[in-house]
């Protein structure tokens, strides 16, 4: 029954998990560039975002297809909905991660402090990125509601972050300028966990209807 | 297969009154295309003018050329371009005094098989593809007004496919049905595509954009835009067709 609906939604999945490790791969990229100050590296990520943007077109096309084609209604409708505002959240975390690039293109090495938080952070806000995702695929509602605990741990790292950052500021007055990127750093990967809390947000509105905040 | 289907310059008639002014238009093989339009736009006699039906009215008149599989159309006998170009019409029509398996097989009958064991086999293939064989296999014997109006169609649209058309015209196939009934129609025209030419003309957009992958916009007799459905329902090129199907006027 549907079958042209039901192979819509299907694209639709299948475009959000590639856009998902295509951000990923660049979140990744631009953790290893911002590690190793390497700037040709983080050229390349940066370049690397378009092809996120382009998913982003291909959701958003799908669904004006899907909307003006197949009359989607009740679960349906909210499924596409909010494929489009997945897609626009992928978008925004990879723009974050090309951010943490940028970064690296203003920061005079070597580094004033090891990264241990902050790669955490990354990995922790990529591991939300993927349930969100998997949740989103497999309506899997425990997944999405785990979403709201992890993006605490982010947050209590990110506010680790700053506190350390700011030690080494008061310090050493030479390190502001890295300081201050680093902690910008430390904001971005806070906000990219945000994004991954929306995309569980969306899973239960999928599911229920209901509009959920995971992120308080 | 499907056979393409090539229009040009196809006016029609009936009596003084010109139904059809100028289509030109190029039907692909294996595709679904929806005619749509206002009432009297044209789009039931433009799909009667391909199997030749139109011209079986009194005061008719036809002119241009339809095209199919690079032969004019009327060059050909009309009852034999009736076996290539199948059509099942907006109210079902099975035979009354017939049962279902009688009238899946009755164009067969007529165009001479004898062989029991063919017609048979005809038969439960034309069923299946009709996505009907499960609901009849048990009770072919019955008569065909003995099944639901969904049923019923879906019968006519058996017996249009036994004769092994290549083009499947449609005019309102679903109009009559309910919404579940709809659907297993509409399931099945996207099923059929495979192996036909489908067209199929109705008043409900939002079927043409369900299961067309093209469709073609026809007001006063003039067809105003033919192109993929997704295009015309998110970006349709003429206002005429933007209005329509915002539903602006029609």
């Amino acid at each position: 029954m549907r079958q042209s609906l039901n192979e819509g939604q299907q694209i639709l999945t299948n475009l959000l998990i590639d856009m998902g490790k295509k951000v990923e791969d660049i979140l990744e990229g631009c953790m290893e560039s911002l590690k190793s100050l390497d700037r040709s590296k983080a050229e390349f990520w940066i370049a690397q975002d378009q092809l996120v943007n382009d998913f982003e077109r291909q959701v958003d096309d799908e669904c004006v297809r899907l909307i003006a084609t197949q009359q989607p209604v009740a679960k349906d409708l909210r499924k596409i909905i909010s494929a489009m505002k997945i897609s626009t959240d992928l978008e925004r975390m990879a723009d974050l991660a090309t951010d943490i690039a940028k970064v690296v293109r203003r920061i005079e090495g070597p580094l004033c402090k090891p990264l241990v938080d902050v790669p955490l952070m990354a990995e922790k806000a990529l591991s939300m990125m993927s349930q969100g995702l998997e949740a989103y695929s497999n309506e899997d509602m425990t997944l999405a509601h785990n979403l709201s605990a992890q993006d605490d741990e982010v947050d209590h790292l990110y506010k680790q972050v700053v506190r350390d950052l700011l030690v080494i500021m008061s310090e050493k007055p030479d390190n502001l300028d890295q300081g201050m990127y680093l902690t910008f750093v430390g904001r971005y990967l806070e906000r990219i966990a945000d994004h991954a809390t929306n995309i569980g947000e969306n899973v239960i509105y999928i599911a229920t209807a209901e509009r959920k905040d995971l992120n308080k | 297969m499907g056979q393409s289907l090539s229009v040009r310059k196809l006016e029609a008639w009936y009596g003084s009154n010109q139904t059809l002014k100028g289509i030109n238009m190029e039907i692909i093989p294996n595709q679904v295309t929806a005619i749509i339009g206002p009432s009297g736009c044209g789009k039931s006699t433009f799909v009667r003018c391909i199997n030749r039906m139109h011209e079986t009215l009194p005061g008719t008149k036809v002119k241009g050329e339809i095209i199919l599989d690079g032969e004019s159309v009327y060059d050909q006998d009309p009852v034999a371009l009736r076996k290539s170009v199948g059509m099942v019409f907006q109210k079902a029509n099975p035979f009354p005094s017939m049962s279902i398996y009688e009238n899946v097989v009755a164009g067969l009958r007529l165009n001479g098989m004898k062989s029991k064991q063919k017609l048979q086999a005809t038969a439960e293939k034309s069923l299946r593809m009709a996505a009907l064989w499960d609901e009849v296999k048990d009770r072919l014997n019955y008569s065909g007004m003995s099944l639901s109006g969904g049923q019923q169609q879906r019968l006519c649209i058996a017996r249009a496919l036994a004769v092994e058309p290549s083009v499947l015209l449609m005019d309102e196939p679903a109009s009559a049905l309910d919404p579940i009934a709809t659907t297993h129609i509409e399931e099945l025209i996207r099923q059929l595509k495979e192996n036909y030419t489908i067209l199929i003309v109705t008043h409900n957009m939002q079927q043409a954009a369900r299961i067309a992958d093209s469709t073609a916009f026809f007001l006063n007799g003039e067809l105003v835009e033919h192109g993929p459905t997704s295009d015309i329902f998110t970006n349709p090129h003429d206002k005429r067709t933007e209005d329509y199907i915002t539903g602006r006027f029609g």
